[in-house]
């Protein structure tokens, strides 16, 4: 570009938020006292002044348009002052200081085709990654499950309530960016087939020793030979670590990639402990563009959930009160040798005592 | 623009309830040949399944080693415009509030230099500005720096810190997780911009234990707001609650996980002496009980997703800090723990594996930390401790 452009800074950090912050939340920052939930998609906030916040919130599908950034801020120039916030699951906030103005601004948000809800005792929107719109490393595409399982699942973000929240996330690899692995109903993409090792890309594109100390399970050794590594085949459990530091180790595979389900993890510490979700189905098919056997797999887990759970409870505290035993008859999914762990903490979860339920 | 490629199997995706990732990339695609050829691209992966993006190429702007993703596309002949597609990660303000003036600032820029594509954010807080090629990388980092913004992490530094709402509009917000998240990134620029540690280093703050931000699953420091002290009851509002058609006893009493509370019809009491702080009651009567006075924060170490031995959850290193700018007492103890990180880390390994390596007594010993039983779930169960010099009697 040969246009001049402006100086360059560095190492000036974001923003300070205070200059992005509503006049109502400044006003009474740090002054909260409660909040109302007044519909799936309204919440108000009353501070110790009196004063109240009214928040709105609506999904996006997080991969968005600038198109659409400005629609979304032309709403929030007519009805928010010009302010708004996005949240941690990629749901976007419209905070007003007025009743009155509640009404308008649900009014445009649905003539605008926005979907509004995620608020309560619902399923919010889905923490997910790049997949094949962005990664290398994808066995799977994160946009594209998620708008498929949401399609089937939106009411219970735009109304229909559940015994507690249901937090669902898609990671398209096991290196898992995202919260996935403590989530209610996670999708994970998985390979069940070793790398195939290049050998001579291998050489210029690798480095060997990282090579070997990237594989978990100590699979890989040099191979002086042929100047590459080699696998042993039984140790490999196809995480594509090695991929990632050795381009030469391609590991994806069309008709043996696909996607795993973990259940029953939580972040929050409300009641029990945070958890790590843990494995419900152990592998299904890509199958886009709608991927019907995963979606069928989450809507069992999920009625099974709603058909046992207690108020209140998140879904791995209902497996735990009725115990995984009962969780695989309930819902009726398979239990598989992939189920027993052979890894790391996998002692741990062996059953060391003699009740369980048939 | 009219399409470039046929997308039968993602046009099936622009329909139904849920926001369409696929509308956006065509909306994009109506002025962009990025977003043009990744849709020829990614129809391509719907067919195939398979990833068609190539793990290649370290990019980015002069004197950053971080904040830019470099990507290419392993077809490029076919799709030239996705040929580089790299991702711009641009540190967020905490808490993720912005004005549309700042954000259009932004998405001009990106029109002008990128494909026009965003994530609103990344799983870890940035703003992702997602794919343009390696000449626009100067120009973009001008424009945007020269507007007040600057990139986030990537790569084995400080990752983009961030931080729940807190108390910008959460009642329950025990620490002001926004100015802390901001102190920490400010203090950090050098070792978030120039990946010099042995791996990644992701803080994040939450403002109490429901943990919207998830940072006890996936920060190296989860920052967590707590208190010290009685829960702050509103007997007459307890029994609204109970008026409104709350089953006190069943949803709030035999819940709390400690059993530490009761109800007699006519009044709540908590033993706060046995209240662990799980949040239980205060998140389902919000406006009968608050929080105890003294507020502070918990700081645990060392959560990370399950690659590479298995996924880790922060556990506890100082049961309660007082934090309160300029947050010293913080910032020491991270010094005193990048320390023994760089001093015994290797390559890849995150501080939470390290520890487990190499045992967390000997990271207590080496960083000062005084044992409490708060740092456990129980005791060890085996006979085989260790003793230093200064244990034996000679
Ligand atoms: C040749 C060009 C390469 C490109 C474009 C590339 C690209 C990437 C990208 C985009 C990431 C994600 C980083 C992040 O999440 O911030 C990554 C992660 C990683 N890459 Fe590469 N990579 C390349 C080569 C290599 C090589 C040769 C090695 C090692 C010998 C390597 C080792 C790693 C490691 C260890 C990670 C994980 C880092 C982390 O998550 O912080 N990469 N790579
Ligand atoms: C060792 C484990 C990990 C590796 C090797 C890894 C590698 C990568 C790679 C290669 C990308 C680039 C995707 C792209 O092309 O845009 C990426 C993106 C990203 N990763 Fe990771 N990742 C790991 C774990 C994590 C974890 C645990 C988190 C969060 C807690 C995380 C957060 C992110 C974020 C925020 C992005 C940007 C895109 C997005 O939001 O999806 N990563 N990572
Ligand atoms: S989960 Fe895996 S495939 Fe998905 S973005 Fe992260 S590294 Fe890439
Ligand atoms: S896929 Fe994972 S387990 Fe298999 S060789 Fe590579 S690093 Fe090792
Ligand atoms: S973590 Fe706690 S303080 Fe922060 S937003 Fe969530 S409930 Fe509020
Ligand atoms: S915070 Fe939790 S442990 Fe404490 S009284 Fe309330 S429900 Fe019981």
């Amino acid at each position: 570009m040969a246009e001049n452009l402006p100086e360059r800074q560095t190492d000036i950090g974001p923003p300070h938020y205070v200059q992005f912050l509503p006049r109502v939340i400044k006003e009474n920052y740090g002054q909260w006292k409660y909040h109302e939930e007044l519909s799936a998609g309204v919440m108000v906030h009353v501070s110790e002044s009196g004063a109240k916040v009214w928040t709105v919130r609506v999904a996006s599908p997080r991969l968005l348009s600038t198109d659409t950034i400005k629609d979304i801020c032309d709403l929030a120039d007519k009805h928010c002052d010009g302010y708004l916030r996005f949240t941690t699951r990629h749901n976007v906030e419209f905070m007003v200081d007025d009743e009155s103005k509640v009404q308008p601004l649900l009014d445009d948000l649905k003539a605008g085709g926005y979907m509004i809800g995620g608020i309560g005792d619902r399923i919010s929107n889905v923490v997910h990654t790049q997949g094949w719109v962005h990664c290398h490393s994808a066995a799977t595409d994160a946009s594209g499950l998620v708008k498929a399982m949401m399609d089937e699942l939106h009411e219970y973000f735009t109304e229909k309530e559940l015994p507690n929240k249901v937090r669902l996330a898609v990671a398209c690899c096991v290196n898992m960016c995202g919260a996935v692995h403590c989530s209610d109903i996670a999708l994970v993409g998985v390979h069940k087939t070793l790398p195939r090792i290049e050998h001579d890309k291998v050489k210029n594109l690798c480095e060997i020793p990282s090579t070997v100390a990237a594989c978990p399970t100590s699979a890989i050794s040099p191979d002086p030979k042929q100047k590459s590594v080699k696998i042993k085949e039984e140790k490999c459990m196809y995480c594509g670590n090695c991929y990632s530091v050795c381009p030469a180790m391609p590991i994806s595979d069309p008709k043996n990639d696909g996607v795993a389900i973990v259940v029953g993890g939580k972040v929050s510490n409300l009641r029990s402990n945070p958890t790590f979700s843990k494995l419900a189905v152990p592998w299904l098919p890509n199958n886009p563009p709608r991927w019907p056997e995963v979606t069928d797999a989450v809507k069992t887990i999920l009625n099974a959930y709603i058909a046992g759970a207690k108020k209140h409870e998140r879904l791995g505290e209902w497996i735990e009160r009725i115990g995984w035993e009962k969780f695989f008859s309930e819902t009726g999914l398979p239990f598989t040798m992939q189920h027993i762990d052979d890894f790391t903490f996998a002692r741990e979860t062996w059953r060391m005592a003699a009740t369980f339920k048939y | 623009m009219s399409m470039k490629h046929e997308t039968p199997l993602l046009d099936e995706l622009e329909k139904g309830a849920f926001p369409s990732f696929v509308k956006e990339i065509k909306r994009a695609a109506e002025h962009s040949e990025y977003a043009q050829d990744l849709l020829g691209q990614l129809e391509l992966s719907y067919k195939e399944k398979v990833t068609h993006w190539k793990h290649g190429g370290i990019v980015g702007v002069r004197g950053y080693g971080a904040g830019v993703i470099g990507r290419y596309s392993d077809i490029p002949d076919k799709f030239p415009g996705v040929a580089h597609f790299h991702t711009v990660r641009v540190n967020q303000p905490s808490g993720f509030f912005y004005t549309t003036k700042a954000l259009r600032e932004i998405c001009d820029i990106w029109d002008k230099y990128g494909s026009g594509l965003t994530n609103m954010h990344g799983s870890t807080g940035d703003i992702i500005l997602l794919g343009t090629n390696t000449e626009n990388l100067e120009p973009i980092f001008a424009e945007l720096s020269s507007r007040g913004w600057d990139l986030g992490g990537s790569g084995s530094a400080v990752r983009t810190p961030s931080c729940c709402v807190g108390a910008a509009r959460c009642e329950w917000a025990n620490i002001d997780t926004m100015a802390i998240t901001h102190e920490i990134t400010m203090r950090f620029q050098d070792e978030l911009h120039r990946p010099m540690f042995p791996y990644k280093f992701k803080f994040k703050v939450a403002g109490c234990a429901v943990d919207c931000i998830a940072s006890i699953a996936r920060a190296d420091m989860s920052i967590i707001g707590t208190w010290k002290g009685d829960i702050q009851i509103d007997q007459a509002e307890v029994k609204n609650y109970a008026t409104n058609g709350m089953d006190i006893q069943a949803e709030i009493i035999d819940m709390c996980p400690t059993g530490c509370m009761s109800w007699d019809g006519n009044e709540l009491k908590i033993d706060n002496s046995n209240c662990n702080r799980c949040m239980h009651c205060i998140a389902k009567m919000t406006k009968a009980l608050r929080p105890g006075k003294e507020k502070g924060a918990t700081i645990l170490l060392g959560s990370k997703a399950p690659i590479v031995t298995g996924a880790l959850m922060s556990w506890v290193i100082v049961p309660f800090m007082k934090m309160e700018p300029p947050y010293e007492e913080l910032f020491d103890l991270v010094d005193r723990i990048w320390e023994f990180w760089d001093e015994h880390g290797k390559n890849r390994e995150r501080v939470g594996e390290l520890i487990e390596r190499l045992g967390f007594p000997t990271f207590l010993r080496e960083t000062g930390i005084e044992p409490h039983p708060a740092m456990v779930k129980e005791p060890r169960r085996d006979p085989f401790f260790f003793w230093t010099e200064a244990d034996i009697e000679k």
